[in-house]
């Protein structure tokens, strides 16, 4: 299955929404530089986010996160945090990796 | 992997032309592939769409136009062209907006064929699952 | 596993290079193989070896030369954006009867051919940009 990742923020670009409307049930989408934010709970995207946990395995980069001052607590409940080493594992695991730019 | 291999390369396009480059260098990226003999789709989401839309003039904007180029693509076997019907309906757009790519089928006495293949969004996330290598930009 | 990096944003100005940087380095050190960093569109000018980055920072491109000499990597920067771009190594300016070459060291000016080859000869092809 594809290794989707999204650099952008949800609310700049509709990476995230477009991303998560083509990705197939087994696929991973893993949130990465300013795609971070789309991984704060209570936000406008944090339903379609979701919504897409039912189907889609979703990660964030940790780094990125902290960069941001984003804390654990204020994130969607399931979505998973890893790191660049974590980051390589994702892509070695799945069969292809696709960037929403 | 060994010389002779065929991947199935997917060149994704989700941005306008001409505000930014992307839509043009990947362009050029398209035609020199066409020499290695893998299997190549295009896909068109998002603003991708407008990159194929008719009458583009650039003559305004002193930029140099290239959407006569996605035309010439099937001369280097590149004929899925894959637009997705909602990017264009979110975007006020019809199929007959968009130019008319066609591509002569040498394996059907050169019969015309079109290259744009609509596809829905669902159509589209399946597609993309069936490829080996995506290049974004 | 065998890795291609594609960068298509320049130093600095997105965090595209620090990400694929972050990315190659974390591969390397798991044992991978990068097969080949292709730099695309403004992703060229991490090639340049110009830049004098305020010290108290990463040095974005100083980085990838010794990433590079550490672990052989092939660092390419497509010539064609290189051309639109100024990025020029000594064979290239001498061409074009430019005076000034500016390529850093570890990295070389080739075709995008090198890119398709890159997708073609790796498992994954991962593309960091804007």
């Amino acid at each position: 299955m594809i290794l989707h990742t999204v650099n952008k923020s949800p609310f700049e670009r509709n990476a995230l929404v477009s991303c998560l409307g083509h990705a197939q049930a087994g696929s991973s989408v893993l949130m990465i530089e300013d795609g971070v934010y789309g991984a704060i709970a209570g936000s406008q995207v944090a339903d379609v986010v979701n919504n897409s946990l039912a189907t889609v395995k979703i990660y964030a980069l940790e780094p990125d996160l902290a960069a941001r001052g984003i804390a654990k607590e204020k994130l969607i409940s399931g979505v998973q945090l890893i790191d660049y080493a974590g980051f390589v594992d994702l892509a070695a695991d799945n069969t292809t990796v696709q960037a929403w730019l | 992997m060994s010389e002779g291999t065929i991947k199935k390369f997917l060149y994704l396009n989700r941005k306008a032309p001409y505000g930014t480059i992307y839509a043009l260098e990947s362009l050029e990226v398209v035609l020199i592939g066409a020499a290695f003999d893998q299997d190549v789709s295009l896909a068109f989401v998002d603003d991708g769409v407008f990159q194929l839309t008719k009458n583009q003039n650039t003559k305004g904007i002193e930029m140099k136009g290239f959407s006569l180029v996605y035309n010439a693509l099937g001369d280097y076997g590149i004929t899925k062209l894959y637009v997705e019907k909602e990017s264009l309906e979110e975007r006020g757009l019809t199929l007959d907006d968009l130019q008319d790519v066609v591509y002569e089928d040498e394996n059907d006495d050169y019969a015309e064929k079109k290259s744009i293949l609509l596809v829905s969004r669902a159509e589209m996330g399946q597609m993309m699952e069936t490829q080996n290598v995506v290049l974004s930009f | 596993m065998k890795f291609s990096i594609q960068i298509n944003e320049g130093p600095y100005q997105h965090q595209a290079s620090d990400t694929a940087y972050l990315f190659t380095k974390a591969a390397l050190e798991k044992g991978h193989e990068i097969f080949r960093v292709f730099f695309y569109h403004d992703g060229v000018n991490n090639g340049t070896r110009l830049t004098v980055p305020p010290q108290d920072d990463r040095n974005v491109i100083k980085r990838w030369s010794e990433l590079s000499k550490q672990y052989n990597l092939d660092l390419v920067l497509c010539i064609a954006a290189a051309q639109r771009r100024g990025l020029l190594d000594e064979n290239e300016a001498k061409r074009q009867g430019k005076d000034a070459h500016n390529i850093a060291e570890g990295f070389r000016i080739s075709g995008l051919g090198q890119l398709i080859e890159a997708g073609i000869k790796a498992d994954r092809l991962m593309v960091f940009g804007d």
